[in-house]
């Protein structure tokens, strides 16, 4: 009882999360600022961030259904934070698996993405309502290829359980160069689900101010910010845990400082990606997603069956 | 019965809004993500700059007109000053002439650099800002060592300037050209090979050559179109008709073309720089203006940043302008904008209203219509105003009669 209630408080629950992605933040933008010739803002800025945003005043409209509204950054928290424990961080074990574990992980981490529909939608502004419609139809954009990426290495491993997919691989570690199309259009589509450029449609400041966090503000905005980090954190680790199986059977040290080095590396593409390009419309992320995301996670999927077939694994 | 307007949604982007960095009202009619209209209302920054400088001397007036707007405020000053010194018959010495080109190609060069940081972020493409304007730094920092002031130069009096160019100095302008050029350089490249800046800018903003002649659209706007109008090149002004340049046009009519055309402009100065830093004659650098101007009537037109820039001046043979009058490029330019903007997709909104370079202090001015409905209605002229302030404010305690006596019997002791 006690060691569940620590592992759901503090570790790998809630507590390390929010102080990760606090560090994942902090190491966003300051990498974010460094590659645009920018200081950047010092290390605390996320967490004074909070700190300031959690002693403001919460202001909702007076047409705003304001339960479900309060009520939406909880439950992004919430689900992020229980997908994560059932990914491997630095052993093969994660800390509850079982068989197909993993459609459960992608099902939780769509959740945030619903709950920001919810929340804008029932702010009843002008521009957090055209921000939660952009966020669903994006859901659809980038949700069809994230699944097959995420899914296609699982042919190989004949287990739809994460941790024993990660052990699978980390036997075999070569045959993850098969999944490099896989790895590519998962960090992409994970960047659609963190709403980052070019796919940050649903929060475009210059067209629509915030989208649908417009209306949040106080602690609320707070949660909302912190489950975002959260999710950064949480599609990294899944990210690396599928693709990068590497450093899961030497003991728990070299274990975790793979991971954090993983999860580095994972942000690290994530921000260079968004310094280097603009923003797309929303139509062009739907032609982009369908039209090549789409046919490139299939074919990775086709690669995993033919592989599967000629390697007899 | 079906309602045609049923799925509509009324946005208001502005007066405050992130893509503005200006109060202005554009009251958008969404059906999904297109726009199917536009409705713009100007008059937020109204500041009643023309109805100031009738109060104030040619002098002080010069300066009012300079603040009209902090990014082309040499424009403005410039169009004002050249009106004045046509009434006056005033012919400006050459180098003056020189100094004044000098200083509005500098000012173009960090308008265009401004611009490209700003459509850059319009489009969420933030680095691309940070760089344009931390490139925008060299010449920021070229217009304060040879004026003095980053922004509002002050550069401009009446019959010539006020400040010389040293030889110093034209060793600095021709490095930091240099520099410029090579930055430049990098950005047409990026243009040309950046996916999804080009995914975003072409094809966005259309304006057919003909839409941009009965739109009346100036400047770069205009050139984009392939309209070739260029007061520079086709009614020079100042040290233009000295100058050897091209008349940058782009065929492409769309937010992509206006980026090429300006891009391109800013090669154009950077040759015209070298060109005056060369030729720069010697000589003084004003002639002495008569406080009061003869009675009679200018039209000056000049090529701002953003476009053709008109200033119309009439005298009446006292120190104090009677009637002065601005055409900024801007007002010029917002016709087209709802045109552009009608048929497309919300998310091109900010880029097609940032791609004219809108700059709406230079814009707003008031027009009152009196329809004769509202009693009681009348004007005021500028000391009725006053005295109305001070009494508003002595209502709400605000008092400010004895801290005037004090400040007034401290300057009668000091002259």
């Amino acid at each position: 009882m006690l060691t569940d209630l620590f592992h759901i408080a503090i570790f790998p629950g809630f507590l390390f999360l929010v102080i990760s992605g606090f560090i994942a933040e902090t190491i966003d933008r300051k990498m974010y600022a460094r590659l645009q010739n920018r200081m950047g803002p010092p290390w605390f800025q996320p967490v004074a961030d909070f700190l300031k945003l959690i002693g403001k005043e919460e202001l909702y409209p007076c047409e705003a259904d304001v339960p479900v509204v309060r009520l939406m950054p909880i439950v992004a928290l919430t689900c992020v934070v229980t997908a994560f424990l059932y990914i491997p961080l630095s052993g093969v074990k994660a800390l509850y698996s079982f068989e197909g574990d993993i459609i459960v992980i992608i099902y939780l981490l769509t959740i945030p993405t619903i709950s920001y529909f919810l929340g804008g939608w029932y702010s009843r502004s002008v521009y957090s309502m055209l921000g939660a419609v952009r966020a669903i139809i994006q859901l659809f954009a980038y949700e069809v290829p994230l699944f097959l990426a995420i899914l296609a290495p699982t042919i190989l491993a004949n287990t739809w359980s994460l941790s024993r997919m990660a052990e699978f691989y980390s036997q075999h570690p070569l045959l993850c160069c098969f999944n490099i199309i896989g790895f590519m259009i998962s960090i992409i589509s994970l960047m659609g689900k963190l709403e980052k450029t070019p796919f940050d449609i649903p929060e475009a400041e210059t067209e629509i101010v915030a989208g649908s966090f417009t209306e949040y503000s106080g602690r609320m905005l707070a949660l909302f910010k912190v489950s975002i980090n959260v999710e950064t954190i949480v599609g990294a680790a899944l990210v690396a845990a599928v693709f990068l199986p590497f450093g899961f059977n030497s003991g728990w040290i070299i274990g975790s400082v793979s991971f954090v080095l993983k999860i580095l590396f994972i942000i690290f593409l994530m921000t260079l990606i968004r310094t280097i390009v603009a923003r797309l419309r929303i139509d062009q992320m739907i032609d982009l997603c369908w039209r090549f995301f789409a046919p490139f996670a299939l074919l990775q999927v086709l690669i995993n069956l033919l592989a599967k077939e000629f390697l007899s694994i | 019965m079906h309602d045609p307007h049923a799925g509509d949604v009324k946005v208001p982007v502005g007066p405050q809004h992130p893509a503005l960095k200006e109060p202005e009202s554009f009251l958008l009619t969404l059906r999904g993500e297109k726009i199917t209209s536009v409705n713009i209302r100007l008059g937020y920054n109204h500041r009643g700059i023309e109805k100031a400088c009738e109060e104030r001397t040619y002098i002080q007036s010069m300066y009012i007109i300079e603040r009209v707007c902090g990014i082309c405020s040499h424009s403005h000053s410039t169009a004002f000053v050249q009106a004045v010194e046509e009434i006056a018959g005033l012919e400006i010495p050459k180098r003056a002439k020189h100094i004044r080109t000098l200083i509005a190609e500098l000012e173009r060069i960090h308008s265009h650099l401004l611009w490209l940081g700003v459509a850059g972020h319009e489009i969420g493409f933030d680095t691309l800002l940070m760089y344009t304007w931390r490139d925008r730094e060299i010449v920021m920092d070229l217009l304060n060592a040879i004026s003095g002031n980053r922004v509002n130069y002050g550069i401009n009096t009446i019959g010539g300037v006020r400040r010389d160019i040293s030889k110093v100095d034209y060793a600095r302008i021709l490095k930091d050209v240099d520099s410029l050029e090579e930055r430049t350089k990098y950005y047409i490249e990026l243009a040309k090979e950046e996916v999804t800046l080009h995914k975003r800018l072409s094809g966005v903003g259309m304006l057919s050559k003909e839409n941009a002649i009965k739109y009346s659209a100036v400047g770069p706007t205009a050139r984009a179109s392939n309209v070739n109008y260029d007061v520079r090149k086709h009614d020079p002004y100042a040290s233009y008709g000295e100058l050897d340049f091209e008349v940058m046009l782009s065929d492409k009519c769309d937010v992509y073309g206006r980026t090429l055309v300006r891009v391109g402009e800013l090669m154009e100065a950077y040759k015209m720089i070298r060109q005056l830093v060369k030729s720069m004659p010697e000589g003084d650098i004003t002639v002495k203006a008569p406080r009061k101007i003869p009675a009679g009537e200018a039209i000056s037109r000049y090529e701002a940043p953003r476009g053709e820039d008109v200033h119309y001046v009439r005298s009446n043979g006292t120190d104090k302008p009677e009637r002065v009058k601005i055409r900024p490029p801007t007002l010029a330019n917002l016709q087209a904008v709802s045109h552009m903007l009608e048929d497309r997709y919300l998310a091109d909104m900010p880029i097609v209203i940032a791609a004219i370079d809108p700059c709406f202090s230079c814009t707003d001015r008031m027009i009152s219509i009196d329809h004769g409905a509202r009693k009681g209605a009348k004007t005021v002229d500028w000391d009725y105003l006053r005295a109305y302030g001070i009494e508003h404010y002595k209502k709400s305690g605000i008092d400010m009669d004895k801290l005037n006596r004090k400040f007034e019997s401290r300057m009668s002791k000091v002259c």
